[in-house]
């Protein structure tokens, strides 16, 4: 809840605590960060088992959009739109748990279960998969009740043409301080909201595609894809847009203040320095 | 048809333990092998099964154009069953091949393929999608299996229809033969078919000649091939695993919809 702005204690001179995320924002925050880790693991497990991706309503076995081999000896190929790479011990082939490379799309340090069991990473992604809507649409009413999501995320008029210095303030490593620091700058807000209104609801749905049943009830679904095997291929892409986001919203909590960053999204209070710096 | 790729639980404690490198890894994986862990998270599929039944009710799956037919259509799982008495029936062009419908039926009965033949035919282009996330389309004709209830006369207590098929899942032995389940509900559903024609020609064997199970909105290892008996039942639980099916019985969700 950035910009709610109560101040809440004073540490020390110059330093204030302002409340800046409602309860219902960390909680949210935290169960999407255990049900988004759960979706990628066991999703990569289950790609693994047909490691290639297409597009329209069918495989075109013979002209995938990007597909993971193993050749013998012990080599694995990734495909990326008919360009082949040699990704040998990360995509294609890598080791199993005793040392061993086998054929494997992905390698088991990162999928869920760690070793190959399509069923079992169907029950994880399933299941999580629930919990990450019905955390999302807790999310989304509270947001828009409160109207956080309208107040914190959507840009104001005039802070479009704040991209250009917000991009390189941030290459600079020069984050907000004082007053500016108690909202979001332009980019955060582009960010989240790029999550929130259109990654995750695309990725939510593409999954929902895949669905035979969701199919029959829905044919909508597949139009709006292009086909089952498009949604699939989006789906994907949408994953690993999320992992992107992630990396660099790590960073970005690393840089600018990780214990003020992580106490304002477990406790709500976030510290913000009164000298004045970056006004 | 399922997928090839099964989970085998022999290795499986070797796995867990090597796979100790971080702990946050460690954990998940010994969280992964807990069978309460796992029953856990398949509650999910039965939320899934009501939520998709109440939101689908009866509606059809999409069907294709004749210019949509996938040309080299995939066959997977079982290819050429190894059977001794199913390569008799095959050597002999199906002439003595018989499905037996029995069970919970008032009349059990035994079709021939000329018999299903010259029962109501339903043809129809649909999307076949793969548990492992492929998808192919392809021409199936074949018997309503709602005619085929139609004149065994299920009785009331029969909830389920159980396909036996003819192909062993594990070198050749018979007690591992390939079944399913599908509960009355998708039994009468218009687009479920029991097809001996594929793509206009018979069934080829790759594909379950000479019958084999069309159930247009789960996944493809609901769809039986090789059938050569149909079981009408009041719970699977005393069948095979006790699971509903072959895959079911190797940690696959009873229901295939999603």
């Amino acid at each position: 809840m950035a910009g709610a702005g109560r101040a809440a204690s004073e540490p020390r001179p110059g330093r204030r605590l302002i409340h800046r995320h409602s309860a219902v924002v960390r909680v949210t925050h935290w169960v999407n960060v255990v049900c988004l880790t759960v979706l990628l693991m066991s999703g990569l497990q289950i790609f693994n088992a047909h490691p290639a991706l297409y597009w329209g309503q069918q495989s075109d076995f013979d002209h995938p959009l990007l597909a993971m081999t193993a050749e013998e000896p012990a080599r694995g190929v990734t495909t990326v739109l008919g360009h082949r790479f040699v990704t040998t011990g990360v995509l294609g082939v890598s080791n199993d748990a005793s040392g061993q490379p086998v054929a494997r799309g992905f390698p088991g340090w990162i999928t869920l279960p760690g070793w190959q069991s399509l069923a079992e990473g169907r029950l994880w992604h399933f299941f999580f998969a629930w919990l990450l809507v019905a955390n999302g649409t807790v999310y989304v009413l509270a947001g828009v009740i409160s109207a956080h999501l309208w107040r914190d995320l959507v840009p104001r008029r005039g802070e479009w043409r704040l991209i250009g210095r917000t991009v390189r303030d941030h290459a600079l490593l020069r984050f907000p301080h004082g007053e500016e620091a108690r909202a979001y700058n332009v980019l955060q807000k582009l960010a989240y909201l790029g999550v929130v209104a259109i990654v995750l609801p695309v990725i939510v749905l593409a999954g929902l595609a895949m669905s035979p049943r969701l199919d029959a009830a829905f044919p909508w679904l597949l139009a709006l894809f292009d086909g089952r095997q498009s949604a699939r291929t989006v789906h994907f892409i949408c994953a690993m847009l999320l992992v992107g986001f992630v990396l660099v919203h790590v960073l970005m909590v690393v840089l600018s203040g990780v214990w003020n960053n992580l106490r304002s999204m477990v406790t709500g209070r976030y510290a913000i320095e009164d000298d004045g710096h970056g006004q | 048809m399922a997928s090839d790729d099964k989970p085998r639980a022999p290795g499986r404690r070797a796995v867990t333990t090597a796979a100790l490198g971080s702990l946050l890894l460690g954990g998940c994986d010994r969280l992964a092998g807990n069978p309460k862990v796992q029953g856990w998270l398949g509650s999910a599929s039965r939320l899934s099964l009501l939520v998709q039944h109440w939101l689908a009710g009866d509606a059809l799956a999409p069907e294709y154009t004749e210019a949509d037919i996938t040309r080299s259509f995939k066959g997977n799982g079982t290819q050429d069953p190894d059977d001794d008495e199913y390569q008799a029936l095959a050597a002999s062009g199906f002439a003595e091949w018989k499905l037996l419908v029995d069970g919970l039926v008032a009349r059990p009965v035994q079709y021939s393929l000329a018999d299903l033949r010259a029962m109501p035919a339903r043809t129809q282009i649909t999307r076949h999608d793969c548990v492992e996330g492929w998808s192919c389309i392809g021409k199936w004709t074949g018997v309503p299996l709602a005619e085929i209830l139609q004149r065994v006369e299920p009785k009331g207590a029969a909830r389920f229809a159980v396909f036996h098929c003819a192909d062993p899942m594990e070198n050749g032995n018979p007690a591992t033969k390939y079944y399913e389940s599908i509960d009355l509900i998708e039994a009468v559903h218009p687009q479920t078919i029991l097809a001996y024609e594929m793509n206009g020609t018979a069934l080829p064997v790759a594909h379950g000649a000479p019958l084999r199970l069309r159930v247009e909105r789960q996944l493809g290892y609901k769809m039986a091939k090789y059938v050569m008996r149909i079981e009408l039942v009041e719970d699977f639980r005393s069948i095979g695993g006790g699971n509903g099916g072959y895959w079911e019985d190797q940690g696959y969700a009873w229901y295939a919809g999603i």
